[in-house]
């Protein structure tokens, strides 16, 4: 049993990756797709923080009094990826309004059946 | 609560209470943030991703605007898929150290010298703020490049289209 209460915020992560990445495969709508792609980010930035996690220890600022302190490393690269994760959605629902004013539907199954006429 | 949060969200059909979940999502793991001790990353996460990110699909929503219940339909692809990943995560997850232990391998290289000699070294209080313009300021130019990057293209997608309508009239 200790796999499951000793590692229980890895599982959480793995849990909501595996959400993110059915929700990108499954689902033909191009905003819910993003929205999965946002998840499956976020179960990456749980994971990493929860590596940082120290048993006892506060958030990393220097004040007197306090000792143990979580690892800021991922802190740090978690911010960057946060930062990074609103650019590529931004570029991607820009894409997806390009795809509607072209396509007039921004569902991937009515987007391949449009192109097939077209051709 | 997020897991909860995240499975309401492939349920939904409906596009804008997907986008708010959305938004619930974000802030959900945001207070999950502050309960790891990361409290930079739980205030962007809820600037960034609770704010912004929902204004930025709220709007695209509000250009495109579409009402119709989704559909589903690479069930078989998709549980194949999930599946295998999940079978490796949890066949690797046996490899990590226990959460929270101090004498994991990732508080051992680095990290300390960053606790222990900042407050010399750079003279800010806050920890996080050190390393990522400080120790890190390089990563963090790479992630202005990147967000400048984004910017160009989102305006390249943008622009050229309205460009092109004003030729068919």
């Amino acid at each position: 049993m200790s796999i499951f209460f000793d590692l229980y915020a890895y599982w959480v992560s793995i849990l909501l990756m595996l959400a993110g990445l059915y929700i990108v495969i499954d689902h033909t709508n191009l905003f819910k797709k993003l929205i999965g792609v946002n998840i499956f980010q976020t179960s990456v930035f749980i994971f990493f923080i929860s590596m940082g996690k120290v048993d006892g220890g506060t958030a990393p600022i220097l004040e007197e009094g306090y000792r143990v302190f979580s690892n800021p490393l991922p802190h740090v690269l978690i911010l960057t990826a946060i930062v990074v994760s609103i650019a590529t959605t931004a570029v991607g629902l820009a894409l997806v309004v390009n795809i509607n004013q072209r396509f007039k539907s921004i569902d991937e199954q009515e987007i391949e059946k449009l192109e097939l006429e077209e051709e | 609560m997020l897991a909860i949060t995240a499975i309401a969200i492939i349920v939904m059909r409906n596009i804008l209470s997907v986008i708010m979940l959305g938004g619930i999502y974000s802030l959900v793991s945001a207070t999950l943030f502050v309960a790891l001790d990361a409290v930079d990353v739980a205030f962007t996460e809820a600037a960034v991703g609770a704010g912004i990110s929902t204004v930025l699909f709220l709007s695209a929503f509000a250009v495109t605007g579409q009402h119709y219940a989704l559909e589903r339909k690479n069930h078989n692809v998709a549980i194949i898929a999930v599946l295998t990943t999940g079978a490796a995560l949890v066949y690797s997850i046996s490899d990590m150290p226990v959460f929270g232990d101090p004498a994991a391998p990732i508080h051992n290289h680095v990290a300390p010298r960053y606790i222990e000699q900042s407050a010399e070294e750079i003279g800010i209080p806050n920890i996080v703020t050190s390393v990522l313009a400080s120790y890190r300021g390089f990563d963090t130019l790479g992630e202005v490049t990147v967000v400048f990057t984004a910017l160009v293209a989102v305006l390249l997608l943008l622009g050229v289209n309205r460009g092109s309508r004003k030729d068919k009239p």
